[in-house]
């Protein structure tokens, strides 16, 4: 159990949730994540939005039955919280970075371009967001990334000059990561995705989340939740 | 070890009556990477068919209050890829190994069953109660003339202890389990998952591609445990109880209702580390009760 430190409405049913305690994650990585409540039997897999001294942000979207309980959640609640779990994003790539994030999707990407400006130095990194509206905390992207372009209520497909890029990480709609892994192909480039399924164990024993690759069934949480886009689609 | 645990299940000494249940624990390896599983009295692997199964298609897990609904469809790699790849492991624990085997037809449980029991395993679990399988819309353990035609014909085979693992939505689940006696079975475990519904309403359509799937947790407990009850009374050879136990007070209902044994299953996904919890639990509890041995209390409610 852990405490919530806050739980912050933003714009478009987004919430930003700080609990507190130490914890460590490589980028991509999820923890699972539970309020004790009769709404709430399983818990649900959240990836990490930042890392801070003192706790661990996700950003989540109000959907559910599961994240309207947590959205219920106030400062000083307690939380079950669990993890990290999960391969996560390659911690070296290659040349120039894109990272395509839409909606929900874009939790796992701001640690991820945070955590990239440590590792990858030399290499430029451009952000990539689709979402419904403004939202307030699509400005910290800035703090990290050398450029940040978001659409709105498009697709932000739509605007990313694939040519210019040696990797991609995407997370968000199907749809999306499936455009990026069509242009990605074709220029040869190295684009990893992170996929999102209804869990249950979250550490590879139960097979509820498997999902569908070019090498067979595959467990989300545990193989992924990153894998190569020409591995999926 | 303090020894207040401790208890045979047939011929195998338990460490204690936790035993991890089928379709929860994979085949251990994911859990020994959270906590040192070989506290635990044992584990069942995930259920094995004779050919490997790919699983069912769709959403395969859905929320409930107190419970989850699953349509996993049995995914496995089949028996002799398990036999290679994953049996030495469970072999290399110190713990007991329960091989959980399923089938769709009476050829495929009897050749399974032969090959698994050839190797160096401590139990089988037959599951003829899976309600997850669509080539099998009424599993073996529904009706009596196929259980007892299952557990006859797989009876022949294995060398090893047998336990079956009943359902609940069987027609008469004492009867079922008079017949699993009859035919020589040394152990039953109850019970499986419940057959179970959901709809999603603004789709209006079934949450599942297979329609119905399978109900576990702590909303199927009183249920489970009344099954135990009215079992136990009725047949002599062992029973390990399973049901939506998440506690070692669960844990300690279904054995004063007659389990030697129990299974936890659901309660590993709210919780990887559940089973030590429970056990460090269930030992306080023997220990403030001044009860030497947790055998004393199997049964003691009539």
């Amino acid at each position: 159990m852990a405490l919530i430190k806050y739980n912050k409405p933003l714009k478009s049913n987004f919430y930003l949730l700080k609990i507190s305690g130490k914890y460590e994650a490589k980028m991509g990585q999820f923890f699972m994540i539970k309020k004790d409540s009769q709404f709430m039997f399983l818990n649900r897999p959240m990836s990490v939005y930042d890392l801070e001294n003192d706790g661990i942000i996700f950003l989540y979207k109000k959907i559910g039955k599961g994240t309207t309980v947590l959205a219920d959640c106030k400062k000083g609640d307690e939380i079950s919280i669990h993890g990290p779990y999960g391969n996560g994003f390659p911690m070296e790539v290659e040349g120039n970075i894109a990272l395509v994030g839409g909606g929900t999707g874009i939790a796992p990407l701001f640690y991820a371009t945070k955590q990239l400006k440590k590792t990858c130095k030399n290499n430029i990194i451009h952000v990539f967001l689709g979402l419904q509206e403004k939202n307030e905390f699509e400005a910290s992207f800035n703090n990290y990334g050398d450029l940040l372009q978001v659409n709105y209520g498009g697709f932000i497909t739509d605007y990313i000059p694939y040519e210019k890029y040696n990797t991609i990480f995407s997370c968000g709609p199907e749809l999306m990561m499936k455009k990026i892994e069509k242009q990605a192909r074709k220029l040869n480039i190295d684009h990893y995705v992170s996929l999102e399924k209804r869990m249950a164990c979250g550490v590879g024993a139960c097979l509820v989340c498997t999902c569908q690759t070019k090498n067979g069934n595959k467990r989300v949480c545990k193989d992924g939740p990153v894998f190569r886009g020409k591995d999926i689609f | 070890m303090s020894g207040l645990l401790d208890i045979d299940f047939l011929e195998i000494n338990l460490k204690n009556p936790i035993i991890m249940a089928s379709g929860t624990f994979g085949f251990g390896r994911e859990y020994a990477e959270i906590y040192d599983i070989e506290k635990l009295g044992g584990i069942v692997s995930k259920g094995l068919t004779l050919n490997p199964r790919t699983g069912n298609q769709g959403i395969r897990v859905w929320e409930t209050s107190s419970g989850m609904m699953n349509s996993v469809g049995l995914e496995n790699p089949g028996i002799q890829s398990f036999i290679e790849n994953e049996l030495p492991f469970m072999q290399s624990l110190n713990l007991a190994h329960i091989i959980n085997i399923s089938g769709t037809n009476l050829e495929d449980y009897v050749k399974a069953c032969q090959k698994i029991s050839r190797e160096k395993v401590d139990m089988i679990e037959l599951n003829i109660s899976c309600p997850n399988v669509k080539e099998n819309n009424t599993p073996f353990g529904i009706k009596e003339t196929t259980t007892r035609e299952v557990v006859k014909e797989v009876r022949k085979v294995v060398k090893v202890p047998l336990m079956v693992k009943l359902s609940p939505d069987a027609d008469d689940i004492i009867r079922i389990a008079k017949i699993c006696e009859e035919e020589g079975a040394d152990a039953i475990s109850l019970i499986n998952t419940f057959k179970s519904f959901a709809i999603n309403i603004n789709e209006k359509k079934k949450i599942f591609k297979n329609t119905y799937a399978g109900l576990s947790g702590p909303c199927i407990k009183p249920i489970a445990l009344r099954m135990v009850h009215e079992v136990a009374k009725q047949i002599t050879i062992p029973i390990m109880g399973i049901g939506g136990i998440v506690n070692y007070q669960d844990v300690l209902e279904f054995l004063m209702a007659g389990a030697r044994s129990v299974q936890i299953g659901t309660a590993n996904f709210i919780n990887p580390k559940v089973g030590e919890i429970i056990i460090k639990d269930l030992e306080n509890y023997l220990i403030s009760n001044d009860i030497s041995n947790i055998s004393e209390i199997i049964g003691i409610v009539d």
